[in-house]
């Protein structure tokens, strides 16, 4: 698998990122097949974020390449990336907090429109958008909520728009960077189903550290390891790897394979 | 609706006011006023903090104080050059400065502004310390005489109502909402595909071509385009203006330039003149302390709470 075949939508070949002398990521050969949701997971300090970032080129790679569709994107500017189709998110919801929930869709929806440069333009001209961003929230179950500030949603609600917001612009590629952290029972399980039911003709890559939500959705999981790729495989090769337990993951994914082998049964 | 009303009824007031005040303080309020909303646009809007804008107050009236001596031209062509130069001078300080932010972002703009400045100083046209005297009003088309005060203050509103309709559509625009997404969480922005410092970057340019704007205006309401207006101090003035009215807010800034025109004017004159930046500190300090959304964004949180 050195080359990307034409069902894998984005390779990394030896991605490298050094701060300093010190080496967060170091030779990550990632691939990422289309139609899965891949999830990547390791102990904190083992480099996920730093991934995304590289990624989405919010950091610049020390070496490597990335491959998005067998097409080098290693040298794009962020927004760049953002236009091929690669949508993230960030650990802390990625909100517009004083903007309403219409309008966070909006935003979302207004650039291809190619108004956005239009300061002559009233925002009226944007109304004709309202339909699909209504729709688009009702996919999340927010629209009863479109016209409250944002700032005022709860945790798991922010959530749930930031995934209607990053659906308006239609990713080929959704990377979510810990789309359950922080959050209560409740709303992991309204999150998990969120993206479980958003996943379909999509491809997410996710950080996630909550094993169950791994386990419920996951089709793949990559663990990293100071860096560097431990293991790679579905969820019972990699609980089921003993270098995984022992290096890391310990009893928490025994208790959370028990956990999930009860609810199996 | 209600935004209709209280601007038909400012409409009435900034009408009238020639009634009761000096037509030339009422200009100058508007000058500044209009220099306010324009930097607002930038802070209030986009989220962007320039300590440089005197440059272009300043370019404003030197291209139009310069033009009107030296041409024949009418008003209207020299304000409209003059807001021109402005605006180029915008790209070039607004191209190197977006590329940082926040504090870099400030002190990009504030050294650009200072070789703005030392620049006109040294220049031969500005006559340095002394500045453009004298300064021909003219008439507008050729056929209106500005050299009434009445008249002048009425073109002064006419250009500030232009400026202030620019300003209010730049917020209300396609482009607006995409500043305000910047302002609120710039890496989501650029996450969702935006090149958000060519967003700031056009911004820059609209306020700096309507800070011109003020500035070529002024130069004709005084006859005179000055080093005052290119100092680091009137930088600090405009920001002072707009939070003690309200930062993004759209009458903040104006009611802003009107208190602190007002207190430069009435204070200067009497037995306080000596204190006038003791005053003026104070007020400063007490207004960012106590009600930190200004005066205009104080009361629409109270209107907010309570009707």
């Amino acid at each position: 698998m050195t080359h990307s075949t034409p069902d894998v939508i984005l390779q990394t070949q030896d991605l490298t990122k050094s701060f300093k002398g010190f080496t967060a990521v170091s030779g990550v050969n990632l691939s990422i097949q289309r139609g899965h949701i891949h999830a990547l997971i390791g102990p904190n300090g083992a480099g996920k974020t730093t991934v995304f970032n590289l990624l989405t080129k919010f950091l610049k790679p020390t070496s490597g390449k990335i491959l998005f569709n067998s097409e080098d994107i290693t040298k794009l500017e962020p927004a760049a990336i953002a236009r091929k189709g690669v949508i993230r998110s960030f650990q802390i919801s990625a909100v517009f907090p004083h903007l309403t929930v219409l309008e966070n869709v909006r935003i979302a929806l207004q650039r291809k429109e190619g108004t956005s440069f239009h300061f002559w333009k009233h925002e009226s001209t944007l109304n004709r958008l309202n339909d699909k961003a209504v729709d688009l929230l009702d996919s999340v179950g927010l629209s009863d909520f479109a016209s409250t500030v944002t700032v005022d949603l709860s945790y798991g609600r922010k959530r749930a728009l930031e995934i209607a917001t990053t659906l308006a612009v239609e990713p080929e590629l959704m990377l979510l960077d810990e789309p359950t952290q922080g959050m209560g029972h409740e709303d992991v399980g309204l999150v998990t189903e969120l993206i479980k039911t958003v996943s379909k003709n999509r491809t997410i890559l996710m950080v996630e550290h909550n094993l169950q939500v791994v386990s419920r959705l996951a089709d793949r999981i990559t663990v990293l390891q100071r860096g560097s790729i431990l293991t790679e495989g579905n969820y019972q090769e990699v609980s089921n790897n003993p270098e995984v337990r022992e290096a890391y993951l310990g009893s928490e994914i025994e208790t959370e394979h028990k956990h999930s082998a009860e609810v199996a049964s | 609706m209600n935004n209709l009303k209280l601007n038909i009824l400012l409409l009435i007031i900034a009408v009238i006011a020639p009634a009761v005040f000096y037509p030339v303080f009422l200009a100058k309020i508007l000058c500044f006023a209009l220099f306010a909303c324009a930097f607002n646009l930038l802070l209030g809007y986009a989220g962007l903090l320039s300590f440089g804008h005197a440059a272009f107050l300043g370019t404003g009236g030197y291209v139009t104080g310069y033009l009107m001596i030296n041409t024949g031209l009418s008003p209207e062509i020299a304000i409209i050059l003059g807001m021109v130069a402005g605006g180029i001078l915008g790209a070039i300080f607004g191209k190197l400065a977006v590329k940082r932010e926040g504090i870099y972002f400030a002190m990009v703009t504030l050294a650009l502004a200072q070789l703005v400045f030392f620049f006109y100083l040294q220049a031969p046209f500005t006559n340095g310390e002394d500045g453009l005297q004298g300064v021909p009003r003219g008439a507008i088309f050729g056929l209106i005489d500005l050299s009434n005060n009445y008249t002048m203050y009425y073109f002064v509103l006419a250009i500030f109502i232009l400026g202030y309709w620019i300003i209010n559509r730049t917020v209300h625009s396609p482009f607006g909402q995409v500043l305000k997404a910047i302002r609120e969480n710039e890496d989501r922005a650029i996450s969702l595909g935006y090149e958000v410092n060519r967003y700031k970057w056009v911004a820059f340019i609209i306020s700096a071509a309507l800070a011109s704007l003020a500035g070529s205006t002024k130069a004709l309401v005084f006859n005179l385009a000055s080093l005052t207006d290119v100092h680091w101090h009137m930088s600090g003035e405009v920001i002072l203006m707009t939070l003690v009215g309200g930062v993004g807010t759209i009458l903040g800034p104006i009611l802003g330039a009107g208190i602190v025109v007002s207190m430069q004017n009435y204070l200067s004159g009497g037995e306080l003149g000596n204190y006038i930046h003791i005053i003026m500190g104070f007020v400063f300090v007490v207004c960012v302390l106590s009600f930190r959304s200004g005066i205009v964004g104080q009361l629409l949180k109270f209107k907010r709470n309570n009707f």
